[in-house]
């Protein structure tokens, strides 16, 4: 196996592997290296959504999703369009003023009357008051997609090591020239860090310095539904869709901040906290409160101080964290991420205000201000 | 300085227990009966909990044990069923008897406690649901006695109605009065097989076969049609499920015999769901049964002990009432050291037995998990479910090239497959996904990949398991994602004037 590569992808996550397929599809030699196994982390642990209209790479991302199956090879289970319903006055002004939002950005939204938001979703009860219908976005399965992306990558001859922490990053003179891992030493023209939280403690010797913390969010997942026609379906403070097997898998309220080992954390508890859900699942949907909750879990996800992405690109070094809202924006990320590393620019969007600059000015005590500290855990 | 919270964090949102108990014990088993009645004894308070009588629709997806649909109607009583349990086992009556708070009926489904990654629990909690509605339960002492559940292994025809385990068969006949066979093939020649058999003939159940895949019995039996040497082909059968069991002896000559039930009776698995939930760590030891808490019977994490089956240890049902006594005796501090049990016999390479020749005689679309309708082939190809179209590319995919990446990771198959992702669960599959997936890696069965348990370790329907009385903290504090206002400004508006109207105006729960 050969130990040199034109790009070496530390993180196999949504990120990093859309990065690496990126980069290969352009013919690149590219090895991407995963602590653990691809995928395990927040990219595979999220509500699926695909509809984040802040973002600048958002057209991007809106126009590669419906070609994703087919650019990939793999089935990613995206499926277009949202609903979004209300419960309550308060929640439906806010998705009101969501729909103004789109509106001003181009992306059309229909707003629902009671009875049509009931009838677009059959488990939606006589508490439903409307809502909103993005003729946008979209959902898809977190954990089928990130396969995908490995799988793809590796049918373009990429590499991808698993179960494999890069433990220091080489360089000379300023220009990383590999990584050391416990399998060995491998150097790289170009390096791509997207290691989720584990970045800030991997680039920190380089003297790049990313502010990012990482929180615990955590999930739940009901029996299956009879589908509905827009699986998209949310409201009530919750995130989630209703998967094609017909499961009801839902998250929201509140994360906890944690402190995180460069190993990474192994565990992944939830709490009570699956009790909220539930209560809000059956507010949400009355006519599905008698399915049996199956599962809950929690996943990591890292956030910068102004909870937007970090993509930059310093010398032969490039940074991507998605600030916890990663997974939507992956086919478009990682077209951004391929154009910095060869181009040095993104061809698609203007970026700049992703950029790391923003945070030199950055206070010290960042963490304790906006109270993102962990809790005693013992 | 005041530390400073962030609001939408878990920070003091997670509500004091709704109820605090000095002893809980979960199981009515004979070791959580032993540990109820001494603590109670002892002049402690003490709630004990057992799921029994299941839920008729519960027990119909096959939890907590592999039913197999061969309980009668008197499933559908639940309050019949109390009264029933209650005068098979004389030691209920002596709890009550002992001020024991004794909870028929109820399913604890969670475990809660701060450990890595978590910090937000006032104190360690259990969730329990009487099917109606959930609460939780703190204590100073809980004993998990958890008992073992049903080790589920597929041949040709083990899917339908009448193919059962041992564990479930048992409950249904010394627990319910409600096992609607009357002719049973026996599966395995261990202890817990015997046991079977014994059971069966002395409640008068005709006992047609026992079959043994290898060339002696595993133990002693009396007089018994036991077949050493003999592979299962398949069970047949009609509309209301087996008929038929169709053997094969050595030399390969098949034999149909007659039976309306097939308990497979090879092993049982220690059913450790809470203790795992809990944060106990977790290790494969094929002479305990498989995935287990290492040390066995003790205290495993502070204040929470593990006595009885839940430890993989066999043994009959006064070793298990003794271990119980011993275990609370231990936990109230007045006793010595728990006696040490050798264990001797690989139950894993013999579960591996049974399977290889239940693969070696069926097809390779026989289902491994039936929730989510997964075949063999789909396993082992790590194959998406049925209503995802398989592109060309994915043909090419398999647990091979998996393996090419690293070792096989169950939660990856399980998530690209959905084995083992349905409402029973993984109860029926869990044990036979891990070992496939170690015979198609080359791995020794210590060494097969294991997916783990998660909270609710029994189903619970949404509406049960909600926190309807939600605390103001957690109402005030809840946003659908992180509650960071400049996550969700449009990329144009930053650094703009209009950024701080939208910051405004994206307030509190709410944000999309």
């Amino acid at each position: 196996m050969s130990t040199h590569y034109d790009v070496i992808v530390i993180g196999g996550g949504v990120t990093g592997l859309s990065s690496a397929w990126w980069l290969a599809r352009d013919g690149l030699s590219v090895l991407v290296l995963d602590k653990g196994v691809v995928g395990a982390e927040a990219s595979s642990r999220n509500g699926g959504g695909c509809s984040h209209y802040q973002s600048p790479l958002f057209l991007e991302e809106q126009r590669l999703w419906p070609m994703m199956d087919e650019l990939l090879g793999y089935p990613t289970e995206h499926q277009p369009e949202r609903v979004i319903i209300a419960t309550n006055q308060p929640n439906l002004d806010h998705y009101h003023f969501i729909a103004g939002m789109c509106d001003e950005m181009g992306y059309k939204v229909d707003r629902l009357d009671p009875q049509t938001a009931r009838e677009m979703v059959p488990i939606a009860g006589d508490n439903c008051l409307g809502g909103i219908h993005y003729r946008f976005g979209g959902h898809a399965n977190p954990q089928r997609t990130v396969q995908a992306y490995a799988w793809a990558l590796q049918d373009l001859g990429g590499r991808i090591i698993q179960h494999c922490p890069v433990l220091t990053i080489d360089s000379t003179g300023g220009k990383v020239t590999g990584v050391t891992t416990p399998q060995g030493s491998f150097s790289c023209g170009s390096l791509v860090v997207a290691a989720g939280p584990q970045i800030m403690a991997l680039l920190e010797p380089l003297g790049i310095h990313v502010p990012l913390v990482a929180a615990r969010a955590e999930m739940i997942v009901t029996e299956p539904a009879p589908l509905m026609r827009y699986g998209g379906v949310d409201g009530n403070g919750l995130y989630g869709r209703q998967t094609l097997r017909g499961n009801l898998a839902f998250g929201g309220g509140p994360h906890e901040w944690i402190d995180t080992a460069p190993e990474g954390v192994r565990a992944r508890p939830t709490t009570p906290l699956s009790r909220n859900l539930a209560k809000r699942v059956a507010e949400l949907f009355p006519k599905a409160a008698h399915l049996n909750v199956i599962r809950s879990w929690a996943g990591i996800i890292e956030n910068t101080p102004d909870g937007r992405p970090a993509i930059d690109r310093l010398g032969n070094v490039t940074v991507a964290s998605m600030s916890g809202v990663g997974f939507g924006l992956s086919p478009a990320t990682g077209h951004a991420v391929r154009d910095l590393v060869v181009d040095g620019q993104c061809s698609f969007a203007e970026i700049s205000k992703l950029g790391l600059a923003r945070f030199a000015t950055l206070a010290p005590d960042w963490r304790e201000t906006q109270g993102w500290l962990p809790l005693e855990t013992a | 300085m005041t530390r400073i919270h962030d609001a939408y964090a878990i920070d003091g949102k997670i509500a004091a227990p709704d109820e605090v108990a000095d002893v809980v014990v979960i199981g009515a088993g004979p070791a959580g009966l032993g540990a109820a009645l001494d603590a109670a004894k002892a002049g402690r308070q003490v709630i004990l909990i057992d799921e029994n009588p299941v839920a008729a629709a519960l027990a119909g997806t096959d939890v907590p044990l592999w039913f197999g649909g061969r309980a009668t109607a008197a499933l559908q009583a639940p309050e019949r069923l109390i009264e029933t349990l209650v005068e098979n086992e004389p030691l209920i009556a002596d709890c009550f008897e002992a001020g024991v708070d004794v909870r028929l009926g109820t399913t604890a489904w969670g475990l809660w406690r701060n450990r890595e990654a978590c910090g937000a629990m006032p104190r360690a909690m259990l969730g329990i649901s009487d099917g109606q509605a959930a609460t939780t339960l703190a204590f100073a002492t809980l004993v998990l006695a958890t008992g073992a559940r049903d080790c589920a292994l597929g041949f040709a025809g083990w899917d339908q109605p009448g193919v059962m385990g041992a564990l479930a068969f048992e409950t249904l006949v010394t627990r319910y009065d409600a096992f609607a066979g009357s002719r049973v093939v026996i599966l395995g020649s261990g202890e817990l097989a015997r046991n079977t058999a014994m059971l069966a003939q002395a409640r008068g159940i005709d006992v047609a076969a026992i079959i043994e895949v290898r060339d002696a019995a595993q133990s002693v039996f009396d007089g018994m049609p036991v077949r050493c040497g003999h592979r299962v082909i398949r069970a047949e059968g009609g509309i209301d499920g087996v008929e038929r069991l169709i053997v094969a002896d050595a030399d390969g000559a098949e034999q149909a015999i007659a039976c309306d039930t097939v308990i497979m009776a090879v092993d049982a698995v220690p059913a450790i769901e809470l203790a795992e939930v809990a944060g106990a760590m977790v290790a494969t030891e094929p002479m305990r049964g498989g995935a287990v808490i290492p040390g066995g019977a003790g205290e495993i994490l502070p204040g929470i002990w593990l006595t009885g089956a839940v430890t993989g240890q066999m043994g009959s049902r006064e070793d298990a009432l003794a271990q119980g006594r011993n275990v609370m005796a231990l936990a109230l501090g007045g006793a010595d050291a728990l006696p040490v049990t050798a264990d001797e016999f690989d139950r894993m390479a013999y579960r591996n037995d049974w399977l290889r020749a239940f693969v070696s005689t069926s097809p390779d679309t026989t289902m491994v998990c039936q929730c989510e309708e997964v075949t063999r082939a789909d396993l082992i190809g790590v194959q998406p479910p049925n209503y995802l179209a398989r592109s060309e590319h994915m043909g090419q995919r398999s647990l091979g090239t998996l393996l090419e990446d690293g070792p096989p990771d169950a939660e990856q198959v399980k998530r690209l497959t959905r084995a083992g992702m349905g409402v029973c669960q993984g109860r029926r599959c869990r044990e036979q996904v891990s070992l496939l997936l170690a015979m198609a890696a080359n791995l020794p069965p210590k060494s097969a990949p294991r997916g783990n348990w998660r909270v609710p370790v029994r189903p619970v329907p949404l509406g049960v398991m909600a926190d309807w009385q939600e605390s103001a903290a957690m109402r005030a504090g809840w946003d659908v994602w992180f509650g960071i206002r400049s996550q969700w400004i449009p990329y144009k508006d930053i650094g703009t004037p209009e950024e701080a109207r939208k910051m405004a105006n994206i307030h509190g729960s709410g944000h999309l």
